[in-house]
């Protein structure tokens, strides 16, 4: 396949191995968790077929306190809900096809589809889906280690295993995002103040989808750029056209 | 089919479709300046937003700080120092965590 040997790809493939190996030990922990809970085939065929971290966590949360299935997808769904937002900005930089835009879609994860960002809000997909490559198999391994080995590793709180993926989100903010200007650290400052404020009484899922809103700062930036002289004022209108329709 | 391979399937469903929606609704397109501005700054505001809910977060929802917060500061005070040793940073934020647990 051609993709594979696309450098952009193999690029994302190289930058997604370190976040690979922290997936491996994340998905172990959620398969010592999800055993007792699920048995020992089902956790291994959800992070298979479902692939996705924040909302197979939050499945197995309702289910282990003796919720139904309906509640236990309700939560997975809204945690995943960011994906919208997350596939509307990466979506105009798929060329080709809906029926391909939908496939790349589905090899969105938080890791590789930040990564993957570009200037002017552009995405190298290609980038996106050779940094998912590693981080695939290593969740579906780990989950399987974790049934396995569930009576080995205890506790997996206790080894602060829960403490890996935030400290991940945290060098890929401050190695990459960050470093993209003031605006984005003033971004990522309102967006982690929104979610501080409503994680304490909305839905699981809902504080990371509101956060976008720091993102809004970035309507002003245009108008900045605007100010230095460019003739865009008619784009700009037929934008405003473009949002109400 | 019992309670655990149905939330596997509706949850299969719901995530296929979240994340197929967006690019198929979005197609091949040029990005207005105003559009780009905001989408340029959705990665930092989202990853913000990912680090506090899953450093204070409860498990199914709320909020729940523990230990976890001194192990990502602890992260953050390696990255501070060298930007680029992710792994380290994150193998300290587990390492604190956990000893603040044994220790409490």
């Amino acid at each position: 396949m051609s993709l594979l040997r696309n450098p952009s790809f193999r690029e994302g493939f190289h930058a997604g191995i370190p976040f690979a190996i922290a997936s491996f030990i994340l998905s172990t922990t959620f398969g010592v968790l999800a055993h007792p809970v699920m048995g020992a085939i089902a956790p291994i065929v959800m992070s298979t077929i479902v692939y996705a971290g924040s909302a197979q966590f939050g499945a197995l949360a309702v289910l282990a306190a003796g919720g139904g299935p309906i509640a236990a997808v309700l939560a997975g769904t809204l945690l995943n809900m960011r994906y919208l937002p997350m596939g509307i900005a990466l979506g105009p930089s798929i060329e080709g096809s809906a029926w391909k835009r939908f496939l790349v879609g589905q090899g969105m994860i938080d890791f590789s589809w930040a990564g993957a960002a570009r200037e002017g809000g552009r995405f190298d997909w290609r980038f996106m889906l050779g940094a998912t490559a590693p981080a695939y198999p290593l969740w579906v391994a780990g989950t399987a280690v974790g049934v396995l080995a569930g009576d080995l590793i205890g506790d997996p709180d206790r080894l602060g295993l829960d403490a890996i993926f935030p400290a991940f989100f945290l060098a890929l903010l401050l190695s990459g995002e960050v470093s993209a200007g003031r605006r984005a650290v003033v971004a990522a400052l309102l967006g982690g103040a929104v979610a501080l404020a409503l994680v304490p009484f909305a839905p699981a899922g809902i504080p990371v989808i509101a956060a976008c809103i720091g993102a809004l700062i970035g309507l002003d930036e245009a108008g900045r750029r605007g100010a230095a002289g460019e003739p865009e004022e008619l784009e700009e209108l037929e934008e405003l056209g473009e949002l109400e329709a | 089919m019992s309670d655990v391979w149905l939330t596997i399937a509706l949850l299969l469903a719901t995530t296929v479709f979240v994340r197929g929606a967006g690019p198929v609704a979005m197609g091949d397109r040029e990005l207005g300046r105003r559009t780009s501005g905001v989408v340029e700054l959705l990665a930092p505001a989202l990853l913000a937003a990912l680090i506090v809910v899953e450093t204070v977060g409860g498990s199914d929802g709320g909020i729940a700080p523990d230990a976890r917060i001194a192990g990502v500061a602890a992260a953050g005070a390696v990255l501070a120092w060298r930007r680029d040793r992710m792994l380290t940073a994150v193998f300290v934020a587990a390492a604190v965590t956990a000893l603040i647990r044994a220790l409490l």
